[in-house]
């Protein structure tokens, strides 16, 4: 009896310990994706208040000033406020597509950011379907503006939606094809194998130089995609007042700021890691070699170097795209989903030809 | 309107008072097929403050003040045609002083009203910036505006006459080295905008008025020029003094929405060009004709008694309207400010019927935004450059 009692106490305690391993596996697999949304945000303030700040240089303005140092703490005030604030709801509209609108779109950006390697072998979660995952989804964020666009019982709103949803699945094709084409020269589809793939001979290896058309039709059709302003219909201010989000108000309508910019950073990693050799050093020979050996000593080293030089790459495109919205006028429907389908598609279905016969005649 | 009760599928969107490009408070109620326009009907009338009424229990010096809240944002020519009007009902000369102040104010209110312009018709198709650039230049003007006259907006400078006051010391070489300014500023507009490729397929080929529908609807100022015709006030009735100075009428043949910015930026150009041979060749002299105001004087008041005027207390001057008619008018930026009086041997007009450029103008816009996309209405609407003050008056 008294051995059965041990060894069933044994047994108990190997149950909890095992319990307890599997609670903190659990509790583990919350903790990097904690960090990322963490970073992601305090990036998405970083761009709120970049934009805020460029666009004032461009108009001649000052910009923010007294929240923070140079106003950085702008965006937060800002969330602060919108969180504050009244939340309305319109009276006839459907409550739930519009309470779910904002949610959706976010969700579905934040989820995309899973597969991006940010460092050298730094990724969430390195799927062998990678990057189309993001396409996948990404094409449930224009859902998420269609409904709350139809939740407003606002023509404008429904006007803005149907815009978006018009735009984004005009501008996936193109960008899908040009992704394609990538791995195709990657031979694979996983975020981390196209930046290996771009890691051989330096700043020479970017995706960049072998697929020069390939990365205007990405930029472009990126924009489009984040609905920015040479591409901004859904929400053009003069037209349809603020589109989908005209009848938003508090902390609904800063998800859908939250998820504008989300859009932006994630279109803009993923230009850096399909044209611009993601974390790679990139400068060519000299300092590749010392930071090998930095490589085998010091792990963690590289992977904040690896960040920092991804995030370096990806602010630039971050500030291109702000430059863009403050200078350019704003394209009509008609126009923009001419440019996507007469000019992006046939662009890069060529891009896609020239890539795949390159790669049979290199076999 | 008839079509969509027979079709159930059409979209009918209220736009405005308060939408962000009716520029002030038109409304239109808009038909739409998707993205297309299928119809569109101006509402007017939410600024109606009854200036025409009013007009006709005011003396011409009492009503100044309002005149400017007309077109807002051209208030030297509202105030121009308020006192050209009973001048050349009068027969009232004005010394060439007077005069040359008056081009050159004029001249820096077009200035300032197409900047005005500008910016809102940038903003309306998409592009931000200009309007940030453009309210710098307009601040250079408006300084001068407050150095000359003491307001920034509502002058009320001019006077039957003359005006109000002389130019003070300095105010020549400050307005002068504004001239010099701008004209680079303008080259930095046509450098961001003019060639800008999204620009011109946005504007080219929208609301095109040809020749003939130009002059049926009665359209005037850059509208008209933007068609083909050389018709400006300026040149065609040479009033004040303008035959004295050297420019040119801005013009464009083809009549679309390029045409009308055009136009507009040339025109600042050459109203640089008037403004520096106005100030270069100023004449000396007198700024008001003081023979032609009448006080109505009481016969020798006891000191002190409830009918004595202080000093602080001088009425304003008085001018009796002789009993005839007439229909005056000059080139506003937005095209032909008239008016149409009729004294009664009497300090207050019988009639004052304004014609208002915007209000002619905006007549054309439903015709001009049909079977156009949803965002062509605010690029159209935009070039046409109305004010609703001066449209609901």
């Amino acid at each position: 009896m008294i051995i059965d009692l041990t060894e069933i106490q044994d047994i108990h305690f190997f149950f909890r310990l095992e319990f307890f391993k599997e609670i903190y596996e659990i509790l583990w697999v919350f903790v990097p994706i904690l960090i990322f949304i963490v970073g992601i945000t305090i990036s998405v303030l970083a761009i709120v208040w970049l934009e805020r700040e460029i666009s004032a240089g461009i108009q001649q303005r000052i910009g923010p000033e007294y929240t923070g140092p140079f106003g950085v703490l702008q965006a937060l005030a800002d969330g602060t406020k919108l969180l504050f604030k009244e939340n309305l709801i319109p009276s006839r509209g459907d409550i739930r597509l519009f309470s779910f609108g904002p949610a959706i779109s976010v969700i579905s950006i934040i989820l995309s950011y899973s597969v991006i390697p940010f460092g050298y072998n730094f990724v969430l979660s390195d799927l062998n379907i990678g990057v189309f995952l993001w396409i996948a989804i990404s094409s449930i964020a224009p859902i998420g503006l269609l409904m709350s666009g139809y939740g407003s019982n606002n023509k404008y709103s429904f006007l803005g939606g149907l815009r978006a949803a018009a735009q984004s699945i005009s501008y996936e094709i193109p960008l899908t094809l040009c992704v394609l084409s990538i791995s195709l020269l990657s031979n694979s589809l996983s975020t981390v194998d196209i930046v290996d793939a771009q890691s051989k001979y330096g700043f020479w290896g970017w995706n960049l130089w072998r697929q020069p058309m390939g990365f205007l039709v990405f930029l472009i059709s990126s924009l489009a995609e984040c609905e920015r302003l040479p591409f901004d219909l859904p929400e053009a201010e003069e037209e349809l007042i603020a589109g989908y989000q005209t009848e938003y108000s508090g902390i609904k309508f800063g998800l859908f700021y939250v998820a504008s910019y989300l859009n932006l950073l994630v279109s803009s990693l993923f230009v850096t890691v399909l044209y611009l050799g993601g974390s790679n050093i990139s400068i060519p020979y000299i300092f590749v070699s010392n930071f090998f050996e930095i490589n085998k000593t010091y792990g963690v080293f590289v992977t904040i170097i690896g960040i920092f030089i991804t995030l370096v790459k990806t602010f630039l495109f971050i500030f291109v795209s702000i430059t863009t919205r403050w200078t350019l006028p704003r394209l009509r429907i008609d126009q923009l989903l001419n440019l996507g389908w007469k000019f992006l598609l046939p662009i890069s279905l060529g891009n896609l030809l020239l890539t795949t016969s390159s790669q049979l005649f290199s076999l | 309107m008839n079509i969509s009760t027979i079709r159930k599928d059409f979209m009918i969107v209220n736009m405005g008072p308060h939408h962000p490009s009716m520029h002030g408070v038109l409304r239109l109620i808009v038909t739409l097929d998707g993205e297309d326009v299928i119809d569109c009907e101006p509402i007017l009338g939410y600024l109606h403050r009854g200036m025409e009424k009013i007009a006709e229990n005011r003396t011409i010096i009492q009503y100044l003040p309002y005149v400017t809240r007309w077109d807002y944002l051209a208030t030297m020519f509202t105030e121009a045609i308020t006192v050209n009007g009973p001048e050349q009902l009068g027969n009232i000369q004005v010394p060439k002083r007077a005069s040359y102040i008056r081009v050159i104010m004029l001249e820096l209110s077009r200035i300032a009203s197409h900047l005005l312009w500008l910016g809102p018709f940038m903003a309306d198709i998409g592009a931000q910036t200009p309007f940030f650039y453009i309210f710098r230049e307009r601040e250079f003007i408006y300084d001068l505006f407050e150095a000359a006259t003491g307001m920034r907006m509502m002058h009320n400078f001019f006077r039957i006459g003359g005006v109000a006051t002389d130019l003070p010391y300095g105010w020549v070489d400050k307005c002068s080295d504004f001239c010099d300014y701008f004209l680079t500023s303008i080259a930095e507009y046509q450098k961001l905008i003019t060639r800008n490729p999204i620009f011109l397929e946005r504007v080219e080929g929208v609301g095109v008025v040809d020749v003939k529908e130009v002059i049926n609807w009665g359209l005037s100022g850059p509208m008209l020029r933007a068609s083909g015709i050389q018709w400006d006030l300026r040149k065609v009735d040479n009033y004040e003094c303008y035959e004295e100075f050297h420019w040119e009428v801005q013009w464009q043949k083809e009549g679309d929405s390029l045409a009308r910015y055009l136009v507009r930026i040339g025109e600042m150009v050459e109203s640089i060009k008037i403004i520096q041979q106005a100030l270069e060749g100023l004449p000396g002299g007198p700024y008001e004709n003081l023979e032609i105001r009448c006080f109505d004087r009481e016969k020798e008041p006891e000191w002190n008694e409830f009918e004595y005027r202080f000093i602080s207390k001088k009425s304003s001057p008085s001018f009796e309207l002789p009993k005839q008619e007439l229909y005056v008018r000059i080139e506003a930026p937005k095209g032909e400010l008239g008016i149409f009086i009729i004294g009664d041997q009497n300090g207050f007009p019988w009639r004052w019927k304004i014609h208002p450029p915007g209000f002619i103008n905006l007549q054309i816009l439903p015709q001009l935004v049909k079977r156009m996309k949803l965002a062509d209405i605010m690029t159209i609407l935009g070039s046409i450059d109305i004010i609703m003050g001066e449209v609901d008056r």
